[in-house]
């Protein structure tokens, strides 16, 4: 018994250098660096990429990394996959009504990041709350995520009709005044967002591990992205969104998110517990 | 192995599983010297009350659990409704919004893979009711990491098939109803 312990020790100790070289040889040929994610999601993706390639250990996938292009594309792709909805979270929404908009209406010009926009539902989620509270014309967008077929699918603002009934429930629930069938023209299959939507929206690539800060935002809202960088990570783009927020600017995080674990807790007075919406305090 | 770390538990329940829980819960006391972990299967929206209904009738503190928070002795840890969640081997809690399992998010074999590889050994993994067979692969996994295994007994279940199908795809250690099983950890603790 303790000799097969030993064993299952010895086998551990190895997937994890197999799992360390791997995200190396993706790091130094490619530039995307998962080598600061957070260990358990990650060593699920990583083990769901090999039984699809049908590989015994993960170092039989670091040939295929090196010499296949495509092979570490889809490989990318299936670590960087994200789920989101519109108006996921609806009380979040209704809250971005009542407490944030009228601390943003004090500003004459607002800048709005949305960092990890996945696949940009929240970004037109949030473009429909601006124009509905009356001030979307003062506000630009900047849409960001590292997953460039993710932007191109935000960009066309087309997703699938069988989502259209929970993000109409979703949007009812946030508080949305008006149809939200206003919003997206649709056939039986697919619904495109008005493109007037977009207009105030810059979707760009901008990748949080390796980019430098990006000024002067009065709003970040950066949702159920942290929970996949380990604590260090974490810190440090907490310190990236620091540096890149107005004196004084708001942030928003999912919420079962925290600053609570991170040295920045101090630094921001808390607007929602529930919700996690900070405000950076004054100096 | 580093400093000696005693072992985390994690229960899955599905279908039924308020009652069973609660009487796990139940035998423990304030001062119970493991973390618990739990994925209860319940409505995307409903589930966040759970704490507060939990908080007066039993002598551990129960909570959702939030990213990146350290376990904590005597302390339960309920997965939010709409996440998986996960053990770090530094024996704390992460979160992740990737699709759900077998239609299931918290997937209860996401807790219990991501523990066995996380705590090996040092994890007692425990499967009550339910109607699906979410927690069998995972409690097999904790089970060939060299943790313990509990079942309820299917007999005492309101839903049997989540504990059968666990039995027949992992085998346990104990087989006992759910009041057995909270007396179990109390006494081996």
């Amino acid at each position: 018994m303790t000799d097969k312990l030993t064993e299952k020790l010895t086998d551990k100790l190895t997937e994890k250098l197999e799992a360390e070289l791997l995200l190396e040889a993706l790091y130094r040929k490619y530039g995307c660096d998962f080598r600061q994610y957070a260990q358990s999601s990650l060593m699920r993706r990583l083990n769901n990429v090999r039984l699809q390639a049908g590989a015994k250990s993960l170092s039989e996938l670091i040939p295929l990394v090196l010499h296949d292009q495509a092979f570490a594309n889809g490989m990318v792709q299936d670590i960087l996959v994200t789920v989101t909805e519109m108006f996921r979270d609806p009380p979040f929404f209704a809250e971005l009504r009542t407490k944030i908009v009228p601390i943003l209406k004090t500003y004459p010009f607002v800048k709005i990041w949305l960092a990890g926009c996945a696949t940009g539902e929240e970004a037109y989620s949030m473009a429909i709350v601006l124009q509905e509270e009356g001030f979307y014309d003062r506000v630009q967008i900047y849409a960001t995520d590292m997953n460039e077929r993710s932007l191109e699918i935000a960009g066309e603002g087309i997703y699938p009709a069988e989502s259209l009934r929970s993000y109409t429930a979703n949007y009812h629930a946030s508080g949305g005044r008006s149809s939200f069938s206003d919003y997206y023209v649709a056939n039986y299959r697919m619904a495109k967002f008005r493109d007037e939507l977009k207009r105030n929206i810059v979707f760009s690539n901008y990748n949080l591990v390796t980019d430098h800060p990006f000024g002067e935002m009065h709003l970040i809202v950066c949702r159920n992205v942290l929970i996949y960088f380990n604590r260090e990570l974490q810190a440090q783009v907490l310190g990236l969104f620091d540096a890149s927020l107005v004196h004084r600017g708001l942030l928003c995080l999912g919420s079962k998110e925290t600053l609570d674990f991170t040295p920045y807790a101090s630094k921001y007075e808390t607007l929602s517990p529930k919700w996690k919406i900070y405000r950076q305090r004054t100096q | 192995m580093g400093e000696a770390r005693g072992a985390v538990v994690v229960i899955g329940a599905s279908a039924g599983g308020l009652r069973a829980l609660s009487a796990v819960l139940a035998a423990l006391p304030a001062d119970y010297v493991r973390p618990v972990v739990v994925v209860l299967h319940v409505a995307e929206n409903g589930g966040g009350l759970l704490p507060e209904l939990w908080s007066g009738a039993l002598a551990v503190r129960v909570k959702e659990a939030v990213d990146k928070e350290p376990l904590l002795p005597g302390s339960v840890y309920l997965a939010p409704p709409g996440y998986h969640l996960l053990v770090e081997e530094d024996r704390s809690i992460s979160l992740s919004v990737d699709p759900p399992v077998r239609f299931s998010r918290p997937s209860i074999d996401v807790l219990f893979q991501s523990a066995a590889a996380a705590c090996g050994a040092d994890c007692i993994g425990i499967v009550l009711t339910g109607a699906n067979e979410d927690g069998s692969a995972g409690l097999r996994s904790i089970r060939e990491e060299g943790g313990t295994a509990i079942v309820q007994d299917p007999r005492t279940a309101e839903y049997k098939r989540m504990p059968q199908s666990a039995l027949e795809a992992a085998g346990a250690d104990f087989v006992l109803a759910p009041e057995k099983i909270g007396d179990w950890l109390r006494r081996n603790s």
